[in-house]
């Protein structure tokens, strides 16, 4: 490739890279089977729990990561996704294909609208301001009696995805949610390697210059937050099914927090920085509340200790690492380049 | 629906918006001056709160506690600033959201572990009658004495910033933060005094506040969106815009919650009413908000030049 760099892709896609994401997709396939034969089957459904954040936390790092616009109201799509699910399923819709795609189309929607008022502020006032909005949700889903109050909605059967599926099958759940991330990783790497993603990227450095050359980036900026809320909208769908229960804590805001510290765990602007985050996350929370019921107390300093020292978060070392190893092989080519 | 409850929830609102300027009037200082966000802000109050139930076991006097938990948890507020947020300032937003996001963790955490999730804590007993302030309106004394509180705070933040050598400073620093440090202004002390002064406001309203609501763990968060809202209707770094903000988003807030529902019984079938009255009263503040953000997206009273 170094003989010839004028025809080479733009974007060359390392072989060890390409090696890794098959070795991680083979054994996210073969989990189901390991964790049976090691008897640990039970924890196939924190697992799924964790690919679902994993979703919201990478459909949150298209704003948050590639766009550079600190949304901290992110659990409000995931939560109304939730809610739209779990109340159409309490009406007797459990058409996967129907529920799902109304839960992302009202997601998108939602985030029309509060993108719409948002996106006209920057800074502080955006971040306070997508807090507010999504508090605002939150005190509604509370207020609503029809759809269980404060209490929540419990769910009494998973969505029907038509194809053969029991509807019990905890396997089953894990295969779809992980077809629905690698799906939702795809459209990212499309959309962020697009023009389109150009200009989003464009944006987060200066989005001054980028409409004084003609490109109308409130369009594009809303754009993005539309794609980011209609993929939180669908996590939101995916996690009814996995807890059988909808209840206002989803929408929170220390859910958004918690999405928030899955994108910066996990690496700020990296295609799956999110779900890293979150296995991390999750992991570190459930070990740490294993030993002590203050874990909260510890993952905090954990966090603490990870913003100041290491802000890029895990995406930090392999930062250093790719750098090290680039290193290694940039000095015999930039020998060879020499025309 | 009477004159009298409309009066009586306007007062109610004027107690609630005056504490709510506490919290506000010290988190816009720190967005305009220091361009920093601080979700830990909340977290002050709430200590507030925990340390006056706790001092007053101790003491037994009302009045003392309190005071003593603003002087402890100021001191608390300016360590906070040397040690760990200062070194927030350089930083981007995000990190700022995430580390002081971090900080509510470990702090309410901490609350949990020193008191429990939550302290008792009444008003004083010869507070706790109400007296009659014009004939036929009976009002809670205590409430009389948090609204006169958050009146004398207020002026006193007003004479601070307005005719003080530190108010100069703040309001400089406000309004354009490179201009005042090139012009020699000491911001090491003015940022920890500020934040000292953010602070005490906390612990006063935590303080006047707990005997009504409740001293909990996360009561702090709660709050803290109100007081952003607040900001974000006055606008960042603007005292009086804190001040217009807190009591638009009281009033709106108590009379919502107390008199929509009445006001829906008027004109819905009442099986509408009971649903959409407490619903809608939830969400009042937001609307005001984005109302306010459709015609004016910096605010009402945007500090910065």
């Amino acid at each position: 490739m170094s003989l010839h760099p004028h025809q080479s892709s733009p974007n060359p896609v390392p072989l060890a890279q390409t090696l890794g994401v098959l070795a991680i997709l083979i054994l996210a396939l073969a989990m189901p089977f390991l964790l049976d034969k090691i008897g640990l089957d039970y924890y196939l459904g924190s697992l799924t729990k964790m690919m679902i954040y994993g979703i919201a936390a990478c459909s949150l790092n298209l704003i948050l990561g590639y766009a550079g616009l600190v949304s901290f109201g992110h659990a409000a799509y995931m939560g109304i996704g939730a809610y739209a699910v779990g109340i159409l399923i309490s009406q007797g819709q459990v058409n996967a294909w129907v529920d799902i795609s109304f839960s992302v189309l009202l997601c998108a929607f939602l985030a029309l609208l509060m993108g719409f008022i948002c996106l006209r502020t920057k800074g502080v006032y955006f971040i306070m301001i997508t807090l507010a909005f999504a508090q605002m949700l939150y005190y509604l889903s509370n207020s609503i009696k029809a759809f269980g109050g404060d209490e929540g909605l419990s769910i009494k059967s998973r969505l029907d995805f038509g194809i053969q599926l029991s509807q019990k099958s905890d396997v089953h759940l894990y295969f779809l949610v992980l077809i629905f991330l690698i799906l939702s990783l795809y459209l990212i790497h499309r959309i962020m390697n697009s023009k389109f993603g150009q200009v989003i990227k464009a944006i987060k450095d200066d989005d001054v210059r980028v409409d004084s050359i003609g490109i109308h980036a409130f369009k594009y900026k809303l754009a993005i937050f539309v794609i980011a809320g209609a993929l939180g909208g669908l996590a939101g769908a995916l996690m009814v099914n996995q807890q059988k229960y909808v209840s206002p804590n989803l929408l929170h805001w220390t859910q958004s927090g918690t999405l928030m510290v899955m994108v910066i765990l996990g690496g700020v602007g990296t295609l799956s920085g999110g779900l890293w985050g979150a296995l991390l996350l999750l992991t570190l929370e459930s070990v740490i509340s294993e030993y002590t019921l203050h874990w909260q107390f510890f993952v905090g300093w954990i966090l603490l200790a990870v913003i100041l020292m290491a802000p890029k978060g895990l995406a930090s070392f392999s930062a250093l690492w790719s750098a090290r190893s680039k290193g290694r092989d940039q000095v015999p080519k930039v020998k060879t380049i020499k025309p | 629906m009477s004159g009298i409850l409309i009066l009586e929830q306007a007062l109610n609102g004027l107690q609630f918006g005056l504490m709510l300027f506490l919290l506000a009037s010290g988190l816009t200082l720190v967005f305009g001056i220091m361009d920093m966000i601080n979700l830990a802000h909340g977290a002050l109050y709430m200590i507030g709160a925990f340390l006056t139930a706790w001092l007053v076991q101790l003491t037994q006097s009302f009045f003392l506690s309190v005071f003593l938990a603003v002087i402890l948890t100021s001191i608390f507020g300016m360590l906070l600033e040397k040690t760990l947020l200062k070194s927030l300032y350089a930083r981007d937003h995000m990190s700022q959201v995430l580390a002081t996001f971090a900080l509510i963790l470990i702090l309410n955490e901490s609350v949990k572990m020193i008191w429990g999730t939550d302290l008792p804590l009444s008003s004083p007993d010869y507070l706790s009658g109400p007296i009659e302030i014009i004939p036929g309106l009976m009002y809670s004394s205590y409430r009389l004495v948090i609204i006169a509180t958050g009146l004398l705070i207020a002026l006193f933040l007003y004479l601070v910033v307005t005719r003080t050598k530190m108010g100069a400073w703040v309001r400089a620093g406000a309004s354009n933060r490179e201009m005042a440090l090139a012009m020699g202004i000491n911001i090491d002390i003015l940022f920890t005094a500020v934040f000292g002064l953010g602070a005490a406001l906390c612990a006063v309203a935590g303080a006047m506040l707990a005997p009504l609501l409740a001293v909990q763990v996360g009561m702090g968060e709660n709050i803290l969106i109100l007081a952003f809202v607040v900001i974000v209707i006055g606008g960042i770094g603007s005292v009086w815009g804190a001040f217009v903000g807190s009591l638009l988003v009281g009033c709106v807030d108590t009379m919502g919650r107390s008199l929509l529902p009445f006001m829906f019984r008027e004109f819905l079938p009442p099986q509408w009413a009971g649903a959409a009255g407490p619903a809608v009263a939830s969400i009042l503040v937001y609307v005001l908000m984005a109302g306010v953000l459709f015609v004016r997206p910096q605010g009402l009273f945007n500090q910065r030049t």
